[in-house]
């Protein structure tokens, strides 16, 4: 278990370095940065003091160790549009944007993983036929459509919710969180189902798959065949099989859910990292393109070992074959 | 005795395309079916996807017939007028001789008309970038699979990281690199893309790689073009086909989202999205239908090939075949 | 003469498919008495395994019983509620399947599955039904039953883990085991052991035993009573010297012939001429006419399953002592 862990982190810290390349190489690639930087309209001379000073004069595999032992430091440079070290700038956007994922991933498998099991244990009743409907619905609809709607039903025309921004925020555990208010659901409970639909439709459409092929499975007749009760048989054996494949699924798509936030961050006008990236691309702020790559790189990575070895606790045909390796 | 001079595509449990092998809980033998016919009734079963195929390809004949059904052409600046904008449903132009069905945006532009084209262009992207995806995945994955060993591990890393990372990541970054531009957006989506087809073709090549029939073939010394093409193509295709027919509805999906964040297409050519994205400003005023009724056109549009895609996915699993 | 465990008689059981009406069992009748072992013989196709399912009640859709009897102990089990069935599955009658890497369900303990199938009918504390699980892996001859309770299946070899499905098949000592070809995916001496372990638990302790097969081999030094099934319905019945004997079926003494064992080294191997017909496309009259080198006019109908001495056959030119020559 142990071996199999370190391999991983080896692995990652390889990738870790592959992608920190390709960042500084593509990000760097973006126009000439002396003309986004600096005032063409100033003299040569401080032009070339302004060249030296940001070390854009060095040829680029040196400017890329430099980065390299900078970003060791913690150091990914200052934002260009707001002049603060872009690192930090994300860091203190980072936990909205946590909020917001997490929350939509908690929606997307507390109302999934009972909607797809009833789904697939009952396909051809009406129950069963409505939500694999809804389903189809739910990762058709295009999310950034289904933000503007929400939005023009609770907001203009019922004017329940806030159309906007984030609720406000108490700390929890040092980090700030706007789910503690009443205010701060009625923020949250929008943009969060907004981002959850996508996931939810996954959810309940992989759930109803797995229960489907399970309930096919010669253990299920087995179980039948000693007499279990069907809450038994449905509820541990198909349960057991199925949810290990969901699972990881989930781990790898609480990723992409972050990372797709950036559509509903910018619908809602929710404060988090995705909003500042695309902002951040509008106006070419590479400092911040880069540290919040590096930075959704390391999440990935930390998630998909999470994954894996969550994956192996769960399977024990891969534990115990890891162990005897 | 005579040795047959090919090997028949399909082994005796491929379960891929074949009809179904006998298990040991029912064994009998179907009449004579072709594989295709087999598939064709399995999905004529279900009303729902007849319906999904039917709609999209309604969808897709208005797309492609929009200048001769569209009312007006909303990209030539002579027919339109500046004071007919922001018309309710139903309005009537300033000179009476046009109903703007599904009202006017903000410049004048009939919506049913700017709907009609922009599904030309988001149908046309989506379809276009899948195609190329597909080439490319499918090379790749033949390639890997057929090769094995270094190239395929390195092949696979590089789908592995690629597929670990969120498309709409992968396509910000490119276009914020590459800038605007129908090709630019085409590119960034099989950049994406092209790594499902990779890996799903790879792992239906593999499996089919260590079945007999593959064995016999190259025993039989047949040339590896003719392995390749009459024989692990066609057992490769059906996840195939229902992994390109989501991934076109995926990509519709993508473009229209990269187009509303302001990254996709220019406003010269704008699809769907594009047309959302105008609209979203109205949203607050109480003017729905400028960005409404595109976002319907689209969810048309991807819930038709989404329908369609479904059943195609159940009648080819195999898994599912008892 | 008290009641036979199981009775079955004129047992059909039809799948209602798209390309029509399979009619897997078609009037299956057999009893068998307490403590004797009935072999179920057939290709695949030719409804063994269907019937052993339907006795045990799990025929899925689009499949049903729709005629027959079937008693345990003269108890009518088609009109048992499904309650009442899951009391009596795994605890009158049990099942062995016949690939034990997919029936053990593979991401449970060993001694769960053998636990759950103890409490599920009966109110035994957990450490009670585990001192029986432990009971049962000895009695099927696992040894350190105690590390193996823990294990999980895959952990086992094939042959092991169907020596777990028997014992899981009769912890609660049921009157009747269903064994649909438990030894097919196991390896000659491997099979061998457990048949005579199967034979010896069922003559202790009364169990009659069903035992579904293709392989004669196999039913030569095991069954008492044999049963030849062939698309659907019992072409043969006898006990099993009489049926290997001297067949009185053209197919079973096809099938006997066909066992390289019996062939004379050097002559070509013999061969049942065609194909086992689709049950969907079944000829007109006997099932087995268009193979049959004795067949004739009469064939055209079909044969009722006569009686000749204590034996049965289907047939209207069964094969008598007098013929010397194989039939195909």
């Amino acid at each position: 278990m142990l071996v199999f862990v370190i391999r991983r982190l080896m692995q990652s810290v390889v990738v870790l370095f592959v992608m920190s390349l390709l960042v500084f190489v593509g990000v760097f690639a973006i126009g000439n940065p002396v003309d986004i930087l600096i005032n063409p309209n100033a003299d040569q001379e401080d032009i070339e003091r302004a060249i030296r000073g940001l070390g854009l004069d060095k040829p680029l595999w040196e400017q890329y160790l430099v980065f390299l032992k900078q970003a060791a430091l913690g150091d990914l440079g200052k934002s260009f549009a707001f002049n603060v070290p872009a690192l930090q700038l994300i860091l203190e956007r980072m936990p909205a944007t946590l909020e917001l994922a997490t929350a939509a991933m908690l929606i997307a498998i507390v109302l999934g993983l009972p909607l797809g099991l009833w789904a697939g244990l009952k396909p051809d009743s009406f129950a069963g036929k409505t939500i694999m409907a809804g389903s189809i619905l739910g990762f058709s609809l295009p999310t950034f459509w289904v933000g503007l709607m929400l939005i023009m039903v609770f907001s203009v025309y019922l004017g329940w919710l806030p159309s906007n921004g984030r609720g406000p925020t108490t700390e929890l555990f040092g980090i700030p969180v706007s789910f503690l208010s009443w205010d701060g659901i009625k923020h949250l409970i929008m943009p969060a189902t907004n981002l959850a639909l996508f996931k939810l439709s996954l959810i309940i459409r992989l759930t109803r798959a797995g229960t489907r092929e399970a309930l096919l499975q010669d253990y299920v007749k087995f179980a039948r065949a000693k007499g279990l009760s069907n809450t038994r048989v449905v509820g541990v054996h198909v349960l057991k099989n199925i949810l290990i494949p969901i699972v990881t699924v989930i781990g790898l798509e609480f990723g992409s859910v972050i990372a797709f936030a950036i559509v509903t961050e910018t619908i809602f006008a929710w404060p988090g990292m995705g909003k500042l990236i695309i902002d951040s691309i509008n106006v070419l702020d590479r400092p911040v393109i880069v540290a919040y790559l590096l930075i959704i790189v390391t999440l990935f990575i930390v998630i998909n070992l999470v994954v894996d070895v969550l994956y192996s606790v769960l399977d024990p045909r891969v534990r115990l074959a890891d162990a005897k390796a | 005795m005579n040795l047959p001079t090919d090997v028949p595509a399909s082994g005796t449990e491929s379960p891929a395309i074949a009809v179904p092998a006998p298990s040991p809980t029912i064994a009998f033998g179907a009449p004579e079916e072709t594989p295709f016919h087999r598939i064709a009734a399995d999905f004529a079963a279900s009303r729902i996807a007849l319906f999904g195929l039917a709609l999209f390809a309604l969808i897709v004949l208005c797309a492609l017939f929009a200048p001769l059904i569209s009312p007006q052409n909303p990209y030539d600046l002579a027919q339109l007028d500046v004071l007919d904008s922001r018309l309710e449903p139903g309005a009537r132009s300033g000179d009476g001789k046009q109903v703007f069905w599904l009202g006017t945006d903000d410049q004048g532009r009939d919506m049913l008309s700017a709907i009609f084209y922009g599904l030309r262009i988001s149908i046309g992207v989506g379809v276009t970038a899948t195609l190329c995806a597909l080439t490319l995945g499918l090379t790749m994955g033949l390639t890997a699979a057929f090769f094995g060993g270094r190239v395929d591990g390195f092949v696979m890393r590089i789908v592995d990281i690629q597929l670990s990372f969120p498309a709409i990541l992968i396509a910000l970054i490119l276009l914020a690199l590459l800038g605007q531009g129908i090709d630019k957006i085409i590119i960034a989506l099989v950049a994406v893309q092209w790594a499902y087809y990779a890996r799903t073709v790879r792992g239906a090549a593999l499996v089919e790689r260590s079945k007999e029939y593959m064995e016999a073939a190259r025993c039989l010394a047949l040339p590896a073009s003719r392995i390749v093409f009459r024989h692990l193509l066609p057992n490769c295709l059906p996840p195939l086909i229902v992994v390109a027919t989501v991934q076109v509805a995926a990509a519709i999906a993508l473009e229209a989202t990269l187009s509303f964040l302001g990254l996709g297409l220019p406003i010269t050519e704008p699809s769907l999205g594009l047309l959302i994205s105008n609209g979203f400003t109205y949203m607050l005023s109480g003017k729905y239908w400028i960005s409404f009724f595109p976002g319907v056109a689209l969810l048309a549009t991807i819930v038709s090939i989404n329908l369609v895609g479904d059943q195609l996915r159940d009648v080819l699993n195999p898994r599912l075949q008892r | 003469m008290s009641e036979p465990t199981l009775k079955v008689a004129g047992l059909r059981t039809h799948f209602f498919t798209r390309h029509g009406v399979v009619k897997a069992v078609d009037g299956v009748s057999f009893t068998v008495e307490p403590g004797k072992i009935l072999g179920l013989v057939g290709e695949s196709g030719s409804g063994k395994t269907m019937t052993g399912f339907s006795i045990i009640g799990l025929v899925d859709p689009p499949g049903r019983i729709v005629e027959g009897e079937i008693r345990l102990k003269g108890r009518d089990l088609r009109a048992l509620a499904p309650a009442e069935w899951q009391a009596v599955r795994g605890d009158r009658i049990a099942m062995i399947f016949q690939d034990p890497m997919m029936t053990l369900n593979p991401v449970l303990r060993v001694d769960t599955q053998m636990i759950e199938a103890v409490r599920a009918h009966a109110a035994v504390s957990a450490e009670a039904a585990r001192e029986r699980a432990r009971e049962a892996l000895v009695r099927v001859g696992i040894p350190s039953p105690d590390e193996r309770l823990v294990a999980y299946p895959h952990q086992f070899s094939g042959g092991m883990r169907q020596r777990v499905a028997i014992a899981i098949a009769l912890i609660n000592k049921p009157d009747l085991v269903i064994a649909d070809e438990p030894t097919t995916a196991l390896d000659v001496t491997i099979q061998g052991q457990i048949l005579a372990e199967v034979q010896k638990l069922c003559r202790e302790s009364g169990t009659a035993l069903i035992w579904i097969t293709h392989d004669l081999a196999v039913i030569a030094g095991l069954a008492d009573e044999v049963c030849v099934m062939y698309a659907g319905k019992i072409v043969e019945r006898g006990t099993v010297n009489q049926v290997l004997d001297s067949p009185l079926h053209p197919y079973t003494r096809g099938l006997l012939d066909s066992v390289p064992s019996r062939n004379r080294p050097g002559a070509p191997l013999r061969q049942i001429p065609g194909m086992t017909p689709s049950l969907l496309r079944l000829p007109e009259g006997c099932a087995f006419r268009e193979r049959c080198a004795r067949a004739t006019e009469t064939c055209l109908s079909e044969p009722p399953l006569y009686p000749l001495g204590d034996r049965q056959v289907r047939c209207f030119h069964p094969i008598h002592a007098e013929d010397e020559e194989p039939v195909v």
